[in-house]
């Protein structure tokens, strides 16, 4: 007789793929790592501290809000860490340690717990916790330090040398001093995780290579940057333009990490092209006629307002439905 | 390139366990369980009784009904039970218990069938006296399917794509015997008075090609056509898609797009009805996953209880805590081996894993793979969300009697939710509320 009793009875499928929530988060996790390191390289020790404190803050605040609410412990998705990361990339080198801290209280009860957790939230936590951030210490939290400046690891520097962005410079019409190389590369001053366009494309490749996104919203996205400011240029040398204006600022680890978060972009493919066009149109918008030099975190957010109504309107086309003309009449 | 629909997975196919391994007889069994109901349809009614001497091919249960299908003795013997016996589908149903007596005699019934002179409604009658079905799983009856699809279809399609991981009996059957499925197909073109078929296979199988070829006839009428190996390459609407770029309308069935499609294995059933006179009585069977100690494809008489086929394969490696009948991506989840095969059992599958399929409270975190794998073109898991809340006409929006039950979504899914298992019930809820 055969041992029957470890028997489970189950509704079909009956095998899964290796893929998870966990191992999807840990992968962007990695493909992050370049950018950090290279934040390292430009900004010294202390842009490694001040993305630590802020991954270990969002994880405590997640460990601690359901832990309170008696809710089953998600941490463990790294989804958390993820905010934490994506956070700190968001914001300058020198933020005060105590105004991070509070970001990842607000990126993660307020933006996420509160809506429901993981794939709950309408807006991107990190996003909307450097909005709500800047919004409130406008100072501290816009100021950019000149890249190889020694910095204090915890306490807040003070008497920081500050320098021009590329985008700060074209926000006055004129071509950034650095050239376009040394941009790409990341030798330019900007928040920690901004800097180098070379090491977010090599994270970006990582996570297509691995299946965790697909090239539709960062090509989208970026692609219409590039249209829209070719076309639009101010100078006359519309390539250079268009180069600086791409591979400047947040665009890149906005277009790669913060609008391919699956919670606040569709899930119709065709919704996601439409979303990311969206944001791409907005951001030259804001850097063209807005207050700010950078728009790519708030044309992110406005945009994740609109994913449901995006994705009422780009259904993918259900088998079937629409008779098919040509085969109708041939073969 | 090979042929392909949108959407899909490529999940392991754990073939080699049995791809290369001929087909074996399993000697006879000491009895056969027949249920009276092996088929998509009406149940049959017993026409024998505790006591009687069968024969082998004799029928020991049918039905009046159009859409239903004869039941056959499968060995000579005598009946010792008549009664509700566990079913594969989980509850009891009636069976037909017969004791076998070894010596295989045959009902006078069965022999070659002359069909030179016979009309389609006249060969489609053999096949229903059969009780020839589908053999790739849905067991629907042939013979309602060939006599609704005839003067509608213009191309005959022959599943033999096998896209279920594991299962190698179709593979084993187009490398041993492709001069009966081609055969097969030809009865089936006669009948049906059209000179297309496609037979598809996935490019997996590629190593049968050279044979099937060459027992095709020379007039161009049959074609092999290979297919990208992906599943649910198999799924009927998804073939038809593939092989000629038709879509079967929204809640309608192949003959809307002109097309039949029979599983490889049917055709071969009907060759043997048709030049040998056989009913329904065998089929192939693959025992097969990491639990079978030597996993094996089986040539098996249907009533044959489960646990023979396991015996002959060695028995399990360890207690399972798995046992299917068919694929695992389709397949029915067993919870006794006493249960018979079946005219729609492909496969046999044991495994033994530790690690659950599904999570506590698993969470959706829209990565939106169930969307972009769907073949039917559906969104998994707002179908899923809306039904477990309650939201029966945002549920019914998204369409969800749409959906083939391929699995895909569960599989894809990295948050682990059972969305094939929810959009199945919020379905089964569906129908029956329109039934009301």
């Amino acid at each position: 007789m055969n041992d029957l009793s470890k028997l489970k009875v189950s509704s079909s499928p009956h095998i899964r793929s290796a893929s998870t929530t966990q191992q999807i988060m840990a992968d962007v996790l990695i493909a992050l790592l370049p950018a950090l390191a290279l934040a390292v390289f430009v900004y010294g020790p202390r842009a490694l501290t001040v993305t630590m404190i802020s991954v270990l803050g969002c994880i405590f605040f997640e460990w601690l809000y359901e832990t309170l609410t008696h809710k089953p412990l998600t941490i463990d998705d790294l989804s958390a860490a993820v905010t934490g990361l994506l956070l700190a990339f968001t914001l300058p080198v020198t933020t005060p340690i105590w105004i991070v801290l509070l970001g990842d209280l607000f990126a993660i009860v307020i933006v996420k717990q509160l809506f429901g957790g993981i794939g709950k939230n309408f807006v991107n936590p990190a996003l909307s916790a450097r909005a709500f951030l800047l919004a409130s210490f406008a100072g501290p939290v816009s100021v950019i330090p000149k890249i190889r400046t020694a910095l204090p690891l915890f306490t807040t520097p003070v008497d920081v040398v500050t320098t021009a962005t590329p985008l700060i410079q074209m926000k006055d019409g004129a071509l950034p001093e650095v050239p376009l190389l040394q941009n790409a590369l990341g030798m330019v001053g900007g928040v920690i995780g901004e800097l180098s366009s070379v090491a977010l494309i090599a994270g970006g490749l990582y996570l297509l290579y691995r299946k965790v996104i697909s090239p539709r919203i960062p090509l989208c996205f970026i692609g219409t940057v590039a249209l829209l400011t070719f076309l639009f240029p101010q100078g006359n040398n519309n390539l250079l333009w268009m180069g600086n204006q791409v591979l400047s600022g947040g665009l890149l680890l906005g277009a790669i990490f913060m609008a391919t978060d699956y919670t606040t972009s569709p899930i119709t493919p065709k919704g996601q092209i439409v979303f990311a066009v969206g944001c791409g149109a907005l951001t030259v918008l804001i850097r063209y006629f807005g207050t700010y030099p950078e728009g790519v975190s708030y044309a992110i957010l406005v945009m994740n307002l609109f994913v449901n109504l995006i994705e009422k309107f780009t259904l993918p086309r259900r088998f079937g439905t629409v008779r098919q003309k040509k085969e109708a009449q041939g073969k | 390139m090979s042929l392909t629909f949108k959407g899909g997975v490529h999940p392991d196919d754990s073939k080699t366990l049995t791809e290369n391994k001929p087909i074996e007889m399993l000697p006879p069994p000491a009895k056969v369980i027949l249920p009276v109901s092996m088929h998509i349809g009406a149940p049959c009614q017993p026409t024998v009784a505790v006591g009687d001497h069968v024969l082998m091919g004799q029928v020991v249960a049918s039905s009046p009904a159009a859409v239903s299908a004869p039941v056959h003795a499968t060995v000579s013997g005598t009946v010792t039970s008549v009664g509700p016996m566990l079913h594969p589908n989980g509850g009891k149903v009636n069976a037909v218990v017969i004791e076998n007596d070894m010596l295989d005699e045959l009902d006078p019934s069965v022999k070659p069938i002359d069909y030179s002179s016979m009309t389609s409604e006249q060969m489609i009658e053999c096949i229903h006296q059969a009780g020839i079905v589908g053999h790739g799983g849905a067991a629907f009856p042939t013979h309602i399917k060939l006599s609704s699809a005839i003067g509608k279809v213009d191309t005959l399609i022959v599943n033999a794509a096998e896209c279920e991981p594991f299962l190698t009996s179709d593979h084993r059957l187009l490398l041993e015997g492709p001069d009966e499925i081609v055969q097969g197909v030809l009865i089936l073109l006669r009948i049906l008075g059209i000179k297309n078929a496609m037979i598809g296979v996935e490019a997996n199988k590629s190593n049968a090609f050279a044979g099937i070829e060459k027992c095709l006839p020379s007039d161009g009428s049959i074609r092999l056509v290979p297919l990208k190996t992906k599943y649910p390459q198999g799924a009927e609407k998804q073939l038809i898609k593939s092989l000629t770029g038709r879509e079967v309308p929204s809640g309608k069935l192949p003959a809307d797009a002109m097309c039949v499609v029979c599983n490889a294995d049917t055709c071969g059933s009907i060759y043997r009805l048709f030049s040998k006179g056989l009913p329904m009585m065998r089929r192939i069977v693959t025992v097969s996953g990491p639990d079978i100690a030597v996993p094996k494809n089986l040539s098996v008489r249907i009533g044959t209880p489960i646990a023979d086929l396991i015996a002959f394969c060695g028995g399990f490696k360890e207690p399972p805590t798995k046992l299917l009948m068919g694929g695992p991506m389709m397949g029915t989840s067993l919870f006794s081996d006493e249960v018979p095969v079946i005219k729609g059992t492909n496969g046999i599958l044991a495994f033994a894993e530790k690690k659950p399929l599904h999570l506590p409270e698993p969470k959706c975190i829209r990565c939106g793979r169930c969307v972009e794998d769907c073949p039917m073109g559906l969104m998994p898991t707002y179908i899923y969300q809306s039904f477990m809340a309650d939201r029966m006409d945002e549920c019914k929006s998204y369409s969800p009697l749409d959906c083939i039950e391929c699995g895909v979504c569960s599989y894809t899914c990295p948050a682990k939710i059972p969305l094939t298992q929810g959009i199945r019930t919020a379905k089964q809820q569906i129908i029956a509320a329109s039934r009301k």
